[in-house]
């Protein structure tokens, strides 16, 4: 198990957001939390590389594991946000040139040299599939490219890091169908390096990529398994009543 | 741990203002109060003689001196800014609303040597020969000149906040008063102005704290004479004029009592300070 | 067309709200009317006396140049931006990044700060007087003027770059953040270049405001016409220049064109800020 969470419990001031998630997540596959809104599965997202830090009256209880190590307690957080990047639901890009997007992250981890930043900008836009599309105009601000090349700019941010695992929470939902196919076929591609999880709205979504899909309900983990074995034959009756369309 | 100095770098630079209204209180109390203390908190607000060379420190002329320039500017810049904020907000056509807007917002920012001025070489003879003609007398500095400039000075002040403050009011007011069939005057101003009343209070009490803490455009214009008023076309002196005017000779008990006249002032101004506040927070709250 | 006779025609119908009509009509044309005239009556009759001799670089009763005040000006405002701004940026920083919102300590510093834009100038030029000019014993001198003038304009820089910082979108925060960039990093890269322009905009409201600046300036930065030597010597700005040649009196053709220098500058000043929030804005949305 790359990550594993054990008895957490989490609570914005009064609301028990999260109640007693116990999870493990595999190395180099693609786990997809589904669930209708507000369900937590952000939230448990979001705890994973402890962007949750940044909410006020956020408390978290239990622990969360990293290749064994305990994300709040053994690890330093920028060096665990180093190691578990993330996407965000709408595209970020800074307000800069592409370029200097992809290096932010190098640099803030201390790469200064110019020419290893050009190998790992070059590297990340690769790997992130619009190197094709960016690299005459590298200098040109990030604000000017489309909703779906600004999200594979973030994802080749997020890559020039060098993270572990790569968290994405509905990466697709601001993007129209065929920026999504790109992406999603982005995903399948880069779950062959890095640990992948996404959060998603679309079941269709979950089925077609990721190899186990976790259902959340009002802050609960009601199933987790194999993609298939849960679309196909649901061990719960609210999983089924959910992928079946009857409510959500 | 680089963080942690930046954070009480930051920290610190916050203190900065906390500690500048600090000094600012003590400064001028430990230099003010004693002196009135000298001269007797009643004959110094209440005496009617202002004669720094026979010891007589009464600045009753000035404080009334300021409230007459103060309530003359209301008079003439209040109705007048509230219904050009009125029009800037509910009749201007839109494509001379940009450069009205921006026109309003630059004059708020003429220097007050600049409206001084103006005041001395146009208003101060205009109002002479109106004087004159009409049988009053009187040089043409005066509280009527003063009160004139002041109320000029403050219409951008009233008409930015009055504007933002009707801006404010929902929609529907206005659309659920035309649809009972009032005309756009009666839904403006019965319904829309008294909704956004507390904006328009505001508004008036900023223009008045500066119009009492107005210095040097008054200096140029209102004569100041020490002494109580005779009419409006008569010269005056307010609380800011006193200090500016004697501060470069005063020595002594009458340096005191010039700083405790910024006392008095200062008074009046945080109390419009914290009117101003009040009425935020219950148009916050309402 | 149609449309103006419906609306003459709910006139006919209502004569009172056509009266009321027409009294906003009438109050907006004197507010803009009375206000062109100034900017106008001023141009008018100080361009004329803009002569070269009013800027020779020493001033003497005949030439009475202005240049020594305009230069004593851009001294006066540059010291009080270099105090002013690290602490007003700096504070805004802490209000709005690091402080937690519900913090007694924040309100405080709110109602301090909402305390220091209310003051009028000549309580500052009076508090300067007492503790820069007496209590520092520094004496009339361009320092204190410029620590009084810095204190002034402390509350609109704090508030301007507050502004600023709010209107920077937290995604970009949360996208540092999740590179693993720190809280410093966060806000000295993404935050605060993002927000350079309402900074900007802040602070050359601020430098209108020092410009036109007189009775803070008379009792701490003293009236010297002369080009200082150093910081610990007294200067008077270009608005004091303008003040004492009114009440002077005497030199009344360079009193305007003094005037319209001051006018134009300040105008100016308040211009390029507008035009740069506005370009913010236009950015942004």
């Amino acid at each position: 198990m790359k990550i594993e969470v054990k008895d957490m419990n989490l609570y914005y001031g009064d609301f028990h957001a999260l109640k007693d998630i116990n999870i493990g997540i595999e190395e180099k596959k693609i786990t997809a939390f589904i669930g209708p809104s507000g369900c937590g599965k952000s939230t448990l997202l979001k705890s994973i590389n402890r962007m949750n830090d940044l909410v006020e009256n956020c408390r978290i209880k239990g622990d969360i594991f990293l290749d064994g190590e305990n994300i709040y307690k053994d690890l330093d957080v920028n060096l665990l946000r180093k190691r578990v990047g993330m996407v965000f639901q709408k595209p970020n890009p800074f307000p800069m040139s592409i370029y200097d997007n992809v290096a932010y992250g190098p640099r803030t981890h201390g790469i200064k040299s110019k020419a290893m930043l050009d190998d790992i900008v070059e590297k990340s836009l690769r790997d992130a599939a619009i190197w094709e599309d960016t690299k005459d105009r590298l200098k040109k601000s990030a604000l000017g490219m489309s909703g779906g090349q600004q999200q594979r700019l973030c994802i080749a941010r997020a890559l020039a890091v060098q993270p572990e695992v790569l968290l994405m929470d509905e990466p697709t939902s601001a993007l129209d169908p065929i920026s999504t196919t790109k992406i999603e076929d982005l995903a399948m591609e880069l779950k062959k390096d890095y640990t992948i999880v996404m959060v998603t709205h679309n079941m269709q979504q979950a089925l077609r990529i990721s190899d186990n899909t976790a259902f959340f309900l009002l802050g609960e983990i009601v199933e987790y398994n194999d993609t298939e074995k849960l679309f196909s034959i649901p061990s719960d009756q609210r999983t089924e009543d959910y992928i079946t369309g009857r409510f959500g | 741990m680089k963080e942690k100095i930046m954070k009480g770098v930051f920290l610190f630079a916050a203190c900065a203002s906390i500690l500048a209204v600090g000094l600012i209180c003590y400064f001028l109390l430990v230099n003010g109060i004693p002196g009135m203390a000298k001269i007797g908190v009643g004959k110094f607000l209440g005496g009617k003689i202002w004669r720094p060379n026979n010891d007589e420190f009464g600045i009753l002329p000035m404080i009334v001196g300021s409230l007459y320039v103060t309530a003359g500017a209301i008079i003439f810049g209040v109705p007048i800014g509230i219904l050009t904020s009125v029009f800037m907000a509910k009749y201007c056509p839109k494509t001379i609303y940009r450069p009205l807007k921006t026109a309003i917002e630059l004059l708020s920012g003429i220097p007050s040597v600049v409206y001084g001025f103006f005041g001395l070489v146009v208003l101060v003879p205009f109002v002479r020969n109106v004087g004159r003609s009409l049988g009053l007398g009187g040089n043409g500095s005066s509280i009527f000149t003063a009160s004139l400039l002041l109320g000029m000075m403050i219409l951008p002040t009233i008409i930015g906040v009055t504007e933002s403050a009707i801006r404010a009011v929902p929609a529907a007011y206005y659309e659920g008063a035309l649809a009972l069939g009032a005309t756009h005057e009666g839904a403006v101003f019965k319904v829309v102005l008294p909704a956004a009343k507390s904006g328009v209070v505001a508004g008036v009490v900023l223009g008045i704290g500066r119009a009492i803490g107005e210095t040097m455009a008054v200096i140029m214009v209102a004569g100041n004479q020490a002494r109580l008023p005779n009419g409006i076309f008569r010269g005056i002196r307010t609380l800011t004029a006193n200090i500016v005017l004697e501060m470069g000779y005063a020595t002594d008990l009458h340096r005191e009592a010039l700083i405790a006249t910024g006392v008095v002032l200062f008074v009046f101004i945080l109390a419009i300070n914290v009117s101003v506040s009040l009425l935020n927070r219950r148009g916050q709250n309402g | 067309m149609d449309n103006l006779k419906q609306k003459l025609s709910a006139y006919k119908k209502h004569p009172g709200s056509l009266v009321v009509m027409l009294l906003v009509m009438f109050a907006s044309l004197i507010t803009f009317l009375v206000l062109f005239f100034l900017v106008i009556y001023i141009l008018a009759k100080g361009i004329p006396h803009l002569k070269p001799s009013l800027f020779s670089f020493t001033y003497t009763s005949e030439n009475v140049s202005l240049m020594p005040a305009l230069i004593n000006t851009i001294i006066m405002t540059l010291l009080s931006l270099l105090i002013a701004v690290p602490f007003g940026i700096f504070s805004a920083i802490y209000l709005i990044e690091y402080a937690s919102k519900k913090n007694k300590f924040v309100s405080i510093i709110r109602i301090t700060t909402e305390t220091l834009t209310g003051i009028p100038s000549i309580i500052y030029g009076l508090f300067g007087m007492l503790f820069f000019v007496t209590k520092l014993q520094w004496g009339f001198s361009i320092l204190a003027g410029a620590f009084t003038l810095a204190i002034m304009i402390l509350p609109l820089i704090m508030k301007t770059t507050e502004e600023a910082l709010k209107s920077v979108p937290d995604s970009f925060r949360e996208g540092s953040f999740g590179l693993g960039a720190g809280k410093l990093r966060t806000v000295f890269r993404i935050v605060l270049p993002s927000a350079i322009p309402g900074i900007l905009a802040g602070i050359i409201l601020a430098v209108g405001r020092i410009v036109g600046e007189t009775a803070a300036l008379i009792y701490t930065a003293g009236t010297v016409t002369k080009i200082p030597k150093g910081v610990m010597e007294s200067g008077r700005t270009l608005a004091v220049h303008m003040y004492n040649l009114s009440s002077e009196g005497l030199y009344m053709d360079q009193a305007y064109a003094t005037a319209v220098v001051l006018l134009v500058l300040v105008l100016g000043i308040n211009t390029l800020s507008g035009f740069i929030a506005k370009k913010l804005t236009k950015e942004r949305s």
